[in-house]
């Protein structure tokens, strides 16, 4: 836990920059939740509001810039807590980035024919779930500060990756046996593609959660020695 | 203290004046005095209640304050519902309930961070407070309904009750219909496909084949039955779910019966002869085991369950069913078998109806995906209790309590309503006080007395 801050005005400008995250972190969440649910059911409205909420993920990262900025030029924050408003400058872009991927599947679920005798169809909600499971679990371990939670999501992109390349192979055989479904499955290896980008941004946040709750990176911590 | 407080010198002085004028203007003396006395009296109360009040003030406000927030928290800390206390947009303490559901951390943070939920963000920004439910707040497919009230200028409470499991029992209902025509159709189906091809060009079907087809068509025509005939025993144990059962009988008898109505030798392999079904008694092998139930329900019971170990257990080794009286009056029925086991994740759910961990393989052993079901609502009649358990790689058990009594001899002559009016005067006292004691407990309603009030053999 962070230590009370003697400035209690500096204390209420972390907590404020965590919620901003914390709130960006939901949308995104939800984006990829409802994207998803446009996408199988084909419901446009569902992807309009998918694609008109990003607006406030994109207005929130602004938010969290000026924040952190002005948190670092005032306060000139030291050790965890400079690591905390860096860690989460880096977190706003990737979760706006992930809000794209997600606005990016509600923009193809308009394009998507014969959704009923699509089989792939089933698998991509399934590839979601280990995504969105990610995304919720990441930011859980932003808000507990728990390093050991972040290394765990890390661990798991190479199940959404296994799941990428399944599908991959899956549509591209479809495609070859029935021409007539191209359009449809080609769209669909986006989708498939956006969510396996979705897992990667995932576990970068998780590298940034790790970095600001230990001050450690995860990706040399290995050669690293024990101190 | 005197030296803290400053002696009023101006009201004393201003009392001697009016006091001394009083009496020159021809005041009683005694009155004059009694008068100054109380006057410097009253000048004195507000100095010394000031002095306190002007010292104490703040820390006394915020003392008490802080003591009526512990002595709130405190007392919400066990309450069952989730409840959070927040300073403006700060979680300042979360009781245990809120603690386990959404972690520790939450306190001392902004309330975004905690719940994240954009629906829940906005229902933080309504000036007034209020309720909103959302799904997928704790985890995917949880549905949470959250209120907001406001406490005083700076306090609010937020209270977050979960309604997953209402809006899975919902579902459920609805579900089952679907769930039920979805499986009578598909022994339907196959049983109208093969009927078609047989009934289009009787010639060209050969003998052979048009006795497998009509095997399959026996087969399924067979499991619709069974399903129909479980769907039945289903709704009629809804139908009487709050009637206690009334006869008297031995579990031992019963138990014997059942697995002797499963004949000796492994049919599927052929390899052994032994018994396919073992009745174990660890205690008092011969002796009976009396208690109050149904006997045909308390026979499907123990039919299904010895049935589902058969089918999902090890050919080879032989299902135990053990019978013992445990503790607090309850009899113990056990199943056991060696097969591959369940998995632990599956285990919560295996009494849903239609629920199935390998659909391919419970269909074709001939399931229903009703049998736990069943034996679920049975032992709910009873007022008993099931566990299961299973270890992977080493089989299942099932576990059944059923509450007992003393050894059965139903005294048709006594009337009930004496019986339960006077039960203390009826208990045998050579026989297990206890016991009966208990069954009077756990089956209030039943006409338990009676069983009690029989001789003991």
């Amino acid at each position: 836990m962070v230590a009370e801050h003697m400035a209690k005005a500096f204390d209420e400008e972390i907590t404020q920059l965590r919620g901003l995250i914390a709130e960006m972190g939901g949308l995104a969440e939800l984006a990829i939740s409802e994207s998803m649910e446009a996408l199988v059911k084909g419901s446009q409205s569902l992807a309009d509001s998918v694609i008109a909420r990003d607006l406030r993920i994109d207005a929130l990262e602004q938010d969290v810039d000026k924040l952190a900025i002005q948190i670092i030029a005032l306060r000139a924050p030291m050790a965890d807590d400079l690591r905390e408003v860096i860690a989460s400058l880096k977190i706003a872009g990737i979760l706006e980035r992930i809000g794209d991927y997600a606005k990016n599947i509600a923009k193809r679920s308009g394009k998507i024919d014969g959704r009923e005798a699509f089989e792939p169809l089933t698998l991509i909600p399934a590839m979601s779930e280990i995504a969105e499971e990610m995304v919720h679990d990441v930011l859980t371990a932003y808000a507990a500060r728990d390093s050991a939670l972040a290394q765990e999501v890390m661990e798991r992109d190479a199940k959404v990756d296994g799941f990428y390349d399944a599908i991959f192979r899956n549509l591209v055989s479809f495609m070859v046996e029935r021409p007539a479904t191209i359009t449809t499955a080609a769209q669909l290896l986006f989708v498939a593609r956006n969510l396996e980008r979705i897992g990667d941004h995932a576990t970068n946040v998780a590298e940034q959660v790790y970095f600001a709750a230990t001050g450690d990176y995860l990706g040399d911590r290995a050669e690293r020695p024990e101190n | 203290m005197t030296n803290k407080i400053r002696r009023p010198w101006a009201g004393m002085t201003l009392a001697t004046v009016v006091l001394a004028s009083l009496g020159a203007a021809g005041m009683p003396a005694p009155m004059v005095v009694l008068t100054g006395l109380a006057w410097l009296a009253s000048l004195w109360i507000p100095r010394m209640g000031a002095g306190e009040s002007a010292v104490r003030t703040p820390t006394a406000r915020t003392d008490h304050e802080a003591l009526a927030r512990a002595a709130m928290c405190a007392a919400l800390e066990q309450v069952g519902l989730a409840i959070v206390l927040m300073r403006g947009h700060r979680i300042i303490a979360a009781n245990a309930a809120a603690r386990a559901e959404f972690g520790a951390h939450i306190v001392g943070q902004d309330a975004r961070v905690a719940l994240r939920h954009p629906d829940a963000v906005k229902l933080l920004y309504l000036a007034d407070g209020g309720s909103v439910t959302i799904r997928g707040l704790s985890s995917s497919g949880s549905l949470w309904q959250l209120t907001r009230q406001r406490i005083d200028e700076r306090y609010w409470t937020i209270e977050l009750r979960d309604r997953s499991a209402e809006a899975d029992i919902g579902r459920a209902h609805t579900d089952f219909v679907a769930n039920a025509s979805h499986e009578l159709r598909t022994p339907l189906s196959a049983i109208i496909g093969y009927v078609e091809t047989l009934a289009e060009d009787p010639g060209r079907v050969d003998a052979d084949t048009t006795a497998r087809f009509l095997g399959i068509v026996l087969r399924e025509a067979r499991r619709m039955q069974s399903l129909v005939a479980d769907l039945m025993s289903l709704s009629q144990l809804e139908a009487e779910k709050h009637d206690v059962p009334t006869d008297h009988i031995d579990l031992a008898l019963l138990a014997a019966r059942v697995v002797g109505e499963f004949p000796p030798g492994m049919v599927s392999t052929g390899q052994s002869s032994g018994p396919r079904v073992v009745l174990l008694r660890p205690d008092e092998p011969n002796s009976p085991i009396g208690a109050i139930g149904d006997t045909k329900q308390l026979e499907q019971m123990l039919r299904n369950l010895i049935d589902n170990a058969l089918k999902y257990g090890d050919s080879a080794r032989p299902v135990e069913v053990s019978l013992a009286r445990g503790k607090r009056g309850m009899a113990m029925i056990t199943v056991r078998d060696h097969g591959t086991g369940i998995a632990p994740d599956h285990l919560p759910h295996l009494t849903r109806r239609f629920y199935r961990t390998d659909p391919g393989r419970s269909r074709a052993a001939g399931g229903t995906g009703l049998g736990l079901a069943i034996v679920k609502h049975i032992v709910e009649r009873h007022r008993g209790k099931l566990d299961i358990s299973s270890t992977l790689g080493e089989g299942t058990q099932v576990t059944i309590h059923l509450p007992f009594s003393s050894p059965a001899a139903p005294p048709a002559s006594k009337p009930a309503s004496k019986s339960v009016s006077q039960p203390g005067e009826r208990v045998d006292q050579t026989a297990a006080p206890a016991n009966a004691t208990l069954t009077n407990e756990i089956l209030p309603g039943a006409k338990a007395p009676k069983a009690i009030a029989g001789p003991v053999s």
